[in-house]
């Protein structure tokens, strides 16, 4: 390349990075506060004291940390397939009423609390529902004579897995309803025109379209649960039966030597199950975008 | 046959859903000792001075955010559309990343970040601005994005540029006013998300609402429960609202 070229060329980059100074605010905010702390982790969970090590990620391996993981996974995937199923069949009444009604409104903006912002409130609704002065269970006690909060279920694992289904089914209505939404009127009417039951057309056609967002809305609640914290830390308040949990007592109990890169440890593999969990479900959606709209 | 089993399921769904919310408004009034009713959990929201002060802390925290928010937010995605289109994808990337980063791992990684924000700004609870900045970038993102979408951002920026308006005024006084829902709605979601945000906040040792919640229901379960409902029927009005809001707008 000549003088000449090099020139025009340092020219577009300058008037390029000229042109992008105004991002540099956000870009200095996402960095700080959101790439640091990622990173961070990352490199704590293999340095220890500025040298590459493995003993924090052997770690994971021990039992505590290996239990932790398969409760998690089994927390997170009876949660994500009880929630898309529940959450299909109630986006697919939602998705019956018209778009501007109130009911559809009210439902979704219900929806949007419980999956987005509910955390610690949902711990509370369920301990004031069949806790051990719950209003359920004190009616169940009076009518029926049963103790519906009997061993204290409510703080292990199954009580655990009903409060997350009370927050994945929402968050499905919302992910899945657009794919809902998308199938087309026409399509329905046109397997009908060509003789098809309604049975048939479901089966045929509606069912394959949705699948892929199916599976995708059902891989992100799956992620969704994975990495939820607030709901099982204000319920669970002895024990760490989950990951999140674990990385709670690792992180406040660093008098323990070693526990601080314990959780770097135990977050650097949360980061791992969700990303991955995530680049499946973009590929899923990628393949659903194709038709929808 | 159908319209009956769709009936079932809605009264199934509706049971399921409904009734926990009933059980915290009728847990919340109960008068363990004596029977009968009482407000005197509700009324802690107000005559427990910690739980109070949490409030005041997480309603300030809600305002700094949404603020800080579209002070970063709205001139660089306006700028990206207008100035820059080769970044578009990575603002909108680093925007949504935040979903595929969960929070705890944010709050793991803090640590020397936060020792810097502490000896720079004190430590106080509103320093969870910044953090907090982060976690609402998606829900604000896609909400600024769908307004901006909507709008022709180009002759607009040009129009008023070629009337002689500065950069500040065209985004200000002409952008803005023209993509008010989308800054509704941002504005409105991400208070609701600081509103109910916990993992960061407890991990960080700050006294916030919902830090106050956990720490009240070791000993007094109604308060709790009060506190709780309160901030689920506070978004509920929030998002049903913005709901409404942007149904006006679109029928007018």
């Amino acid at each position: 390349m000549g003088e000449g070229g090099r020139l025009i060329l340092l020219g577009r980059i300058r008037g390029r990075a000229i042109a992008a100074l105004p991002l540099l605010p956000f870009f200095a905010v996402v960095a700080i506060f959101l790439i640091v702390p990622t990173i961070t982790v990352i490199v704590s969970a293999v340095f220890d004291e500025g040298r590459f090590s493995l003993a924090r990620l052997q770690a994971l391996f021990s039992e505590t940390a290996l239990s932790a993981l398969g409760k998690s996974v089994l927390l997170s995937g009876s949660t994500a397939l009880l929630g898309a199923i529940l959450g299909a069949l109630l986006a697919w009444l939602v998705v019956s009423r018209p778009a501007e009604s109130l009911v559809r409104r009210t439902v979704l903006s219900l929806c949007s609390v419980l999956a987005q912002f509910g955390g610690v409130a949902l711990a509370f609704a369920f301990l004031a529902t069949i806790g051990l002065n719950g209003v359920l269970t004190l009616w169940v006690q009076e009518h029926l004579g049963w103790n519906l909060a009997g061993s204290g279920w409510l703080y292990g694992l199954p009580g655990l897995i009903l409060v997350y289904t009370y927050f994945q089914i929402p968050l499905m209505v919302i992910v899945f309803l657009p794919a809902l939404e998308g199938l087309r009127e026409q399509w329905r009417e046109a397997a009908v025109s060509l003789g098809a039951s309604t049975w048939q057309y479901w089966r045929e056609v509606a069912v394959p379209l949705l699948t892929p967002a199916f599976l995708g809305s059902a891989l992100l609640l799956f992620a969704n649960a994975f990495a939820a914290y607030a709901t099982a830390a204000a319920l669970v308040s002895q024990g760490s039966p989950i990951v999140p949990l674990l990385i709670r007592s690792a992180l406040t109990s660093e008098v323990v030597l070693g526990q601080a890169g314990f959780a770097y440890a135990l977050a650097l593999e949360m980061i791992v199950v969700v990303a991955v969990v995530m680049v499946a479900y973009n590929l899923l959606v990628r393949r659903t975008a194709r038709w929808l709209r | 046959m159908r319209t009956a089993a769709r009936g079932a399921l809605w009264l199934l769904f509706g049971a399921f859903f409904l009734f926990p919310l009933y059980a915290m408004a009728d847990f919340s009034t109960r008068n363990l000792i004596k029977g009968g009713r009482t407000g005197a959990a509700w009324a802690n929201l107000f005559a427990d001075d910690a739980l109070y002060q949490a409030i005041v802390t997480s309603l300030l925290l809600a305002v700094l955010t949404v603020v800080a928010m579209l002070v970063v937010l709205v001139p660089t995605m306006i700028w990206v559309r207008l100035r820059t289109p080769w970044a578009k994808g990575v603002v909108e990337f680093m925007c949504l990343l935040p979903l595929t980063i969960p929070a705890l791992v944010i709050v793991v990684g803090l640590k020397n970040v936060y020792l810097w924000v502490t000896y720079l700004l004190g430590e106080s609870a509103l320093t969870l601005t910044f953090v907090y900045v982060v976690v609402v970038l998606p829900f604000a993102y896609r909400a600024l994005d769908a307004a901006l979408s909507a709008i022709d951002l180009k002759t607009l920026a040009e129009a008023a540029r070629s009337l002689g308006a500065g950069w500040p005024t065209t985004m200000l006084r002409v952008v803005v006013p023209n993509i008010w829902s989308g800054v509704l709605s941002a504005a409105f979601i991400s208070v609701a998300v600081v509103l109910g945000e916990y993992t960061i906040a407890s991990l960080s040792g700050f006294q916030t609402l919902q830090v106050q919640i956990v720490a009240i229901g070791k000993s007094d379960g109604p308060t709790s429960v009060a506190a709780s409902l309160a901030v689920l029927l506070f978004g509920f009005v929030l998002l049903l609202g913005l709901s409404l809001l942007t149904r006006r707008r679109r029928s007018s």
